[in-house]
């Protein structure tokens, strides 16, 4: 008893200040991607013919913009651009309401918008959530579990993760769907009591990841699943997760903070 | 025997296809079956589609007391009698060529699928017993029929945050009389996707097989590409990669630790370790700007250095964290109820550790010293040693001790390596691949023995890409190790094990 109390002083109290303070992102840390056009000289598509993701699309006029969704948060994705173009901020805030509100011509992105009013009063103090994997690298699951531990400690706010989808309100999709989990990935979404949310976590649910492509999986959460938050990563960091439910619970309003730096 | 073992095959270093001998169905047979009596090992056996039909099979042995490979081949046409009877540690890879390549291993004793996929390199007719016992919605569980005995069904979908994966436990009362453990669902396609796919592209996807082993696959993966491009890497570089592949060990390892307290109801460590892990997990991210070190290894060394600066700061975090772990290892493993809660629990044979060829912790935890970083040394850990770890009774104290002096080991290790980096460049060239060679990169990640086997084409593209990650040769000890324990405790036998469903399924 005396060693175990000895040990619990050592600990100390570990939790993040996360939302109120400093999340202390090492110099390296790859955040949310950045494009400056006015870099880009006319006519160049050098990006697009190395870059080994999805991240540079082409908008209406043919000119280059991103798509934060499908980055792989790889640092061939910013030295793509030999002339300094794209870049990764430290800003880990990335979470939308809409698949279009990843796409960005330079990389700011309008941050998740809050739930309506109905579903906040049903959700906002209390989120259960199912975790569903499905053709995945165990990366994005490896971050949700480390949500639960006391650093990030997301129980805080009232959110958990359960073991049955008739507990919870809300299912977190993560994996480029494999065709082996199609049909598990259906049953447990329609097993889950309605009101309910669906999240897509990582590149891979959000567009088939870094196995986009293969005939095996079907390159994200199918199309006729109504997401309501999508989560960009690879992995999403722990950090990035919890800023978007709470943003989707309306619990992060503080002025200047809907709209990325 | 057919000179299978004299090619100079080593980890790593690549020799032409040509080489490998190929020899008639029997012989070829005879030469693994003795080789494996002899104290070879398999450690990738698979098939290479030729043309017309036929299928090269290819076997890699390992060596182990001499650090050696050896590499031997038969063609066969749809089947061939299977290898299994003799020599149990290939049952799975046979069963993965029946369902790759469309090849029946006549008189296989359980030829079910793997991964339930359609093959990879279809021949016509596809052969009756691969096509019936193939059938993605259909698994031909092994039953015990009887009125006493029931059967319990668990995943894909499991209660935690886990990777899908299907078990069916026959049970009578509490007792678990036999577990079958039915996987693919994370199926991706990953072996094609890594013969297709650009090098810049084939590195990403290699650095997602399992997500939480990054630098393990990662790290094989680019170390075969080099060998076969001829590309050098420099001290510093391999130092910089064996440093972050301990630091994933110790994530993983601390994470496990505190996975088995927490499902044993030991919260203080459960809390404290899942904590420890993120400051491993913290500093690969420091390393290479992501907590699980994506981006940080490529063909021909790594993207980002360690400055000195950093090499300080590196080292006063790990001396921190080694004072840490101690006290909570201590607090946890010499604690007499956890260690009579977690004695005698999962206990795997080492007869049968040593007839399915397991691999890494769980190897080790019945006194089998496999350790590809001592038996085909690579990289750093030519010039600097991590004593192996062994325990001996096999159950899931075992595994967690032997994981615990491992974090230990690999701390001072750490702490020696990171002070001490070598002076040069951090990446060289790694040009065009030599055209129809064979390579195996082997590496000890913290799961165990992992091998990347790759062989090219007359134009130097890839032909095959073979993926074997340890969990491919561990579920068959879960599968072992559970009859006879509580059905209550199979979360925690599946813990001690932390087996990769990614990594298998592939």
């Amino acid at each position: 008893m005396l060693k175990f109390l000895r040990s619990r002083m050592q600990q100390g109290i570990r939790t993040s200040p996360f939302p109120l303070g400093d999340a202390g992102f090492p110099e390296r840390f790859r955040g949310r991607p950045a494009l400056d056009a006015t870099r880009c000289p006319d006519g160049c598509r050098t990006c697009r013919a190395s870059i080994p993701s999805e991240l540079v699309v082409s908008d209406q006029e043919g000119r280059a913009s991103l798509d934060v969704g499908a980055c792989l948060f790889a640092p061939e994705e910013a030295t793509a651009c030999p002339h300094g173009a794209i870049s990764f901020t430290p800003d880990y805030r990335m979470a939308v309401r809409t698949r279009a509100g990843a796409l960005t011509s330079d990389g700011e992105i309008r941050l998740a918008d809050a739930l309506d009013e109905r579903m906040r009063r049903l959700f906002g103090r209390a989120l259960r959530l199912r975790s569903v994997a499905a053709g995945s690298c165990n990366g994005c699951e490896a971050e949700l579990v480390a949500l639960g531990n006391v650093v990030f400690d997301m129980a805080r706010f009232g959110v958990q993760f359960v073991a049955s989808p008739r507990h919870a309100d809300g299912i977190v999709v993560t994996g480029a769907v494999s065709r082996n989990m199609r049909s598990a990935l259906q049953a447990t979404y329609e097993a889950v009591p309605e009101p309910k949310l669906v999240i897509a976590v990582g590149a891979c649910a959000i567009n088939g990841g870094p196995f986009r492509g293969s005939p095996e999986v079907g390159d994200g959460v199918p199309s006729d699943f109504p997401v309501d938050l999508w989560v960009p990563g690879c992995p999403p960091h722990p950090l990035t997760v919890l800023d978007g439910l709470l943003r989707l619970l309306g619990r992060l309003e503080a002025p200047g903070s809907d709209r990325a730096p | 025997m057919s000179g299978f073992d004299e090619l100079g095959l080593r980890n790593r270093r690549s020799i032409p296809l040509a080489a490998v001998p190929v020899e008639a169905g029997e012989a070829f047979r005879g030469t693994v079956v003795q080789a494996v009596r002899q104290g070879w090992r398999v450690a990738a056996f698979f098939g290479l589609p030729e043309s017309q039909g036929a299928t090269r099979l290819l076997a890699v042995l390992a060596q182990d007391e001499r650090g050696e490979l050896g590499a031997a081949s038969t063609v066969v046409e749809g089947r061939y009698p299977a290898l299994t009877p003799d020599c149990p540690e290939v049952h799975y890879f046979e069963r993965e060529i029946a369902e790759q390549c469309n090849v029946v291993p006549e008189g296989h004793p359980a030829l079910k699928p793997v991964r339930r996929h359609p093959p990879d390199h279809a021949s016509d007719p596809i052969p009756r017993e691969v096509s019936e016992a193939f059938d993605r919605e259909r698994y031909p569980f092994a039953q015990i029929v009887s009125h006493e005995v029931h059967e319990v069904a668990v995943g894909p979908v499991h209660a935690g945050i886990i990777e899908p994966g299907h078990f069916r436990h026959q049970a009578h009362g509490e007792t678990v009389l036999h577990l079958e453990v039915m996987l693919g669902y994370q199926h991706r396609g990953v072996e094609r996707l890594l013969e297709r796919l650009d090098r810049s592209r084939a590195a990403l996807v290699a650095e997602s097989i399992a997500g939480d082993t990054v630098i393990g696959h990662g790290g094989a993966h680019c170390s075969a590409i080099e060998a076969l491009a001829r590309s050098r890497k420099t001290p510093r570089a391999q130092a910089i990669r064996g440093i972050a592949l301990e630091l994933e060990r110790l994530a993983n390892h601390i994470g496990d630790l505190g996975a088995i307290a927490g499902d044993i109801a030991y919260q203080p460590a459960a809390s404290y370790f899942g904590r420890m892990r993120g400051e491993c997990l913290n500093l690969l991210m420091t390393l290479s700007g992501n907590r699980y070190g994506r981006g940080l290894i490529r063909p021909g060394g790594t993207v980002f250095d360690i400055p000195g600066g950093m090499a300080s700061e590196v080292v006063d975090r790990l001396q921190c964290l080694r004072a840490e772990f101690q006290g909570v290892a201590d607090l946890m493993l010499d604690n007499a109820s956890v260690q009579a809660r977690l004695e005698g629990v999962g206990a795997l044979p080492r007869q049968r550790c040593l007839e399915l060829g397991i691999v890494g912790p769980p190897a080790r935890a019945c006194e089998v010293p496999r350790d590809v970083r001592h038996d085909h040394p690579y990289g750093l850990f030519r010039f600097a040693h991590i004593p192996v770890a062994t325990a001996w009774a096999g159950d899931v104290l075992a595994r967690a001790l032997v994981r615990r002096i491992e974090v230990q080991r690999s701390l001072d290790f750490l702490i020696e390596q990171v002070a001490a980096l070598p002076r040069g460049a951090i990446r060289v060239e790694c040009g065009a691949l030599r055209p129809g060679e064979l390579v195996v990169a082997m590496s000890e990640g913290w799961r165990g023995e992992i091998v990347h086997v790759v062989v090219t084409d007359e134009g130097g593209k890839i032909r095959r890409y073979k993926v074997v990650d340890p969990s491919f040769h561990n579920w068959s000890a879960l599968a072992e190790a559970m009859p006879g324990n509580q059905i209550s405790d199979f979360p925690l036998c599946n813990k001690s094990f932390n087996l990769s469903y990614a990594g298998h399924d592939l």
